[in-house]
């Protein structure tokens, strides 16, 4: 019961809270391993967050965990105050659309669609179907994102910088409370990852999205509201 | 992206293009397993039907004829027999008896189209020196014509019977000499005899059956015959002609009369026919099992080629179900396209067969039949082959776990 009212007050500044959250993989197995121990973590509305922390520390782990790609081992995870553990497969995968969007380093669009179609992917995977709607958001998301003329382009005919932005642009398509991106600049150069970055603060600071950015670049970490380090699978202070 | 198309289609048509050369190949053999099909139904419906054909224009349906006639033990008294040996007697030709009745009770019947009176029997037609012996069909020509479509096989003179009139088989004009125009002296074993003219020649298709037909009135045959208002069989033709057989069985439990169904005369045919459609089946099941399991190898290769996209779109809030349907609809368009070129490749090769493939004289060996229901059938197999095809890759794709899928 306390438990509850404590969600409910809190629904307003929290997007996401994290209780003693474990992670192992493997369980079962004699290759078990824990990579996350007792993780304990609170983004609020608007935050934009750094997580850093040495390879194989547990970062991406981390992020699968909150965006609702991966079960916690134990522990509590809260989405806007809503526990996840009770959800089902299909409650999980709507509250993913609409609530997270993802920026990943690698296989960042679908190649067989253009910029433009990969932006409108999520909004048509919830919809079922195509609308000039959906078209006119992706084609503002991606004016946003200041590609407006590679919007008819195919995926793999565009820069990496360019990929990644298009990335930004489909994160952003559901209007997501949360953005977590896994190292987005990590394959880019300064300038390009400098500009992508620049982007996500924008937004973050424009519609209050919440923002959750693994990254290696300390210069890019100073940036953000708050870093926190990740080590050996616990949060260092 | 098309308005219409919902989200599964739009990714299963994409990843179907995006996949150029596999599609390619796939599609290719389906192509090619549904031309089989197409090709060899198309011709066994062809070959079918035009054996029907020329049977049932050229023999009535349902035939009846008077009964068997068998001798009976000679009796003195109760339980006491004078002569116990009986002999089959020989079969004399004889009217059916009452078959005005038995004639107008078959017109009356629904399944019945056409019902008519025929006297046969054996007589000897003479011209000059020739003669041949020849079986004689006294016919009314407008109710017989709708059963023996005489009029389609008339190759000189025309289809006229008056009670003057002699309608012979091309063969027996040649032996006899003679053509239309002729006199020709008709003589039954009872020693009548008639002089009447050649009206038409016909073609029936086979040599034997052309060197003994001829057709005259019914009366004409009938005084000739010795049989005035007699009539040895009444034949008959049916709305169904699959049905035949059932309802002569009927007619024949309902009347004095013996009645055979052209199924039961050309019995060793449907065995064919059976034996032969038994043949296409397995052909068929042996055909859809070959392109399904080609469809299943190539989507299963295209859930790992495309994991890492799989991943990405349940990252982005696609269901298990939905990642599920791109994939079945991957297999049933596969198989519906496969089935189209297919069937275009099968009405080709059936068409080239069609202008090569001929009887000895020189005419077609079987009809192009190109039914609409069998490309709709064929159509739909294939679709379903497809589907089912799909569904193992298709629920692997499903099963697939992002985190995995997306870093791999
Ligand atoms: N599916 C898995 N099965 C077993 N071990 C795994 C699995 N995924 C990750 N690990 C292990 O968990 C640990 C954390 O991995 P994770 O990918 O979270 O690290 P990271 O902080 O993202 O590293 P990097 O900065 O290199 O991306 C690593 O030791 C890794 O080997
Ligand atoms: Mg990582």
């Amino acid at each position: 019961m306390a438990n509850r009212e404590e969600d409910a007050s809190q629904k307003a500044s929290e997007i996401l809270k994290l209780e003693r959250v474990c992670k192992a993989y493997n369980v079962g197995l004699p290759t078990e391993t824990e990579v996350l121990h007792d993780i304990d973590l609170k983004l609020d509305h608007g935050e934009f967050l750094a997580l850093m922390g040495p390879s194989g520390s547990g970062k991406s782990t981390l992020l699968n965990i909150v965006g609702l790609l991966d079960r916690p081992t134990s522990g509590r995870l809260l989405i806007k105050g809503r526990d996840t553990a009770a959800l089902g497969d299909a409650e999980i995968t709507r509250l993913r659309g609409h609530t997270i969007g993802f920026v990943f380093q690698y296989h960042l669009l679908i190649s067989a669609f253009t910029a433009r179609e990969n932006v409108m992917m999520p909004m048509l995977a919830d919809r079922g179907f195509p609308s000039a709607e959906i078209e006119a958001r992706a084609n503002r998301l991606l004016g946003q994102v200041g590609l407006e003329k590679f919007a008819g382009n195919l995926a793999n005919n565009m820069s990496g910088g360019q990929q990644q932005r298009v990335a930004v642009a489909r994160a952003l398509a559901m209007n997501p409370d949360l953005v977590l991106a896994d190292e987005p600049t990590g394959n880019l150069d300064t300038r390009s990852a400098d500009a992508v970055f620049e982007l996500m603060r924008q937004v973050n600071r424009d519609s209050g999205t919440s923002f959750l950015l693994v990254t290696h670049n300390m210069d890019l970490a100073r940036r953000c509201d708050r870093i926190i380090e990740v080590v050996d699978g616990r949060i260092r202070a | 992206m098309n308005r219409w198309l919902p989200f599964e289609w739009i990714m299963a048509v994409r990843f179907l293009r995006e996949g150029r050369l596999q599609t390619i190949f796939i599609i290719g053999g389906i192509s090619i397993g549904v031309a089989v099909i197409v090709f060899m139904s198309a011709m066994l419906a062809g070959l079918q039907a035009n054996f029907i054909k020329r049977v049932l224009t050229s023999q009535p349906q349902i035939q009846l004829l008077a009964p068997d006639q068998v001798a009976r033990p000679l009796r003195k008294g109760a339980g006491e027999l004078e002569d116990a040996l009986v002999q089959r007697p020989s079969q004399r030709v004889i009217s059916i008896d009452q078959w005005p009745k038995i004639a107008s009770q078959m017109r009356a019947m629904p399944e019945v189209t056409a019902v008519s009176p025929t006297i046969l029997g054996s007589v000897l037609v003479v011209r000059g020196d020739a003669s041949r012996s020849v079986t004689l069909s006294g016919v009314e020509p407008d109710s017989y014509f709708k059963i023996v479509k005489v009029p389609d096989y008339i190759v000189a003179g025309e289809p006229r019977l008056t009670s003057e009139d002699i309608i012979i088989g091309i063969e027996l004009a040649k032996d006899l000499g003679a053509t239309v125009g002729d006199k020709l002296n008709v003589r039954a074993a009872s020693g009548a005899t008639r002089v009447l003219t050649i009206s038409g020649l016909v073609d029936l298709g086979n040599k034997g059956v052309n060197q003994r037909i001829c057709y005259a009135a019914l009366r004409t045959a009938q005084s000739l015959l010795g049989m005035i208002g007699g009539v040895t069989t009444i034949d008959i033709t049916v709305t169904d002609i699959y049905a035949a057989e059932e309802i002569a069985q009927r007619i024949q439990a309902a009347n004095a009369v013996e009645a055979d169904s052209w199924i039961k005369t050309n019995a060793q045919f449907f065995t064919a026919v059976q034996a032969q459609q038994n043949t296409n089946t397995l052909i068929r099941l042996f055909v859809g099992l070959s392109v399904a399991f080609g469809i299943a190898a190539v989507l299963v290769v295209s859930v790992i080629q495309r994991s890492k996209d799989i991943g990405i779109l349940r990252a982005m809030g696609t269901s298990r179900g939905q990642v599920l349907r791109v994939f079945l609809v991957q297999g049933g368009l596969l198989g519906f396209v496969g089935s189209l070129f297919g069937a275009v490749m099968g009405v080709f090769a059936l068409v080239y067969w069609h202008s090569l493939a001929r009887q000895a004289d020189g005419t077609e060996l079987f009809p192009l039949m190109l039914e609409r229901s069998l490309f709709i059938y064929t159509a739909l197999l294939a679709t379903i082959t497809g589907l089912l095809a799909a569904m193992a890759p298709a629920v692997r794709a499903a099963k697939l776990d992002p985190v995995v899928a997306i870093r791999g």
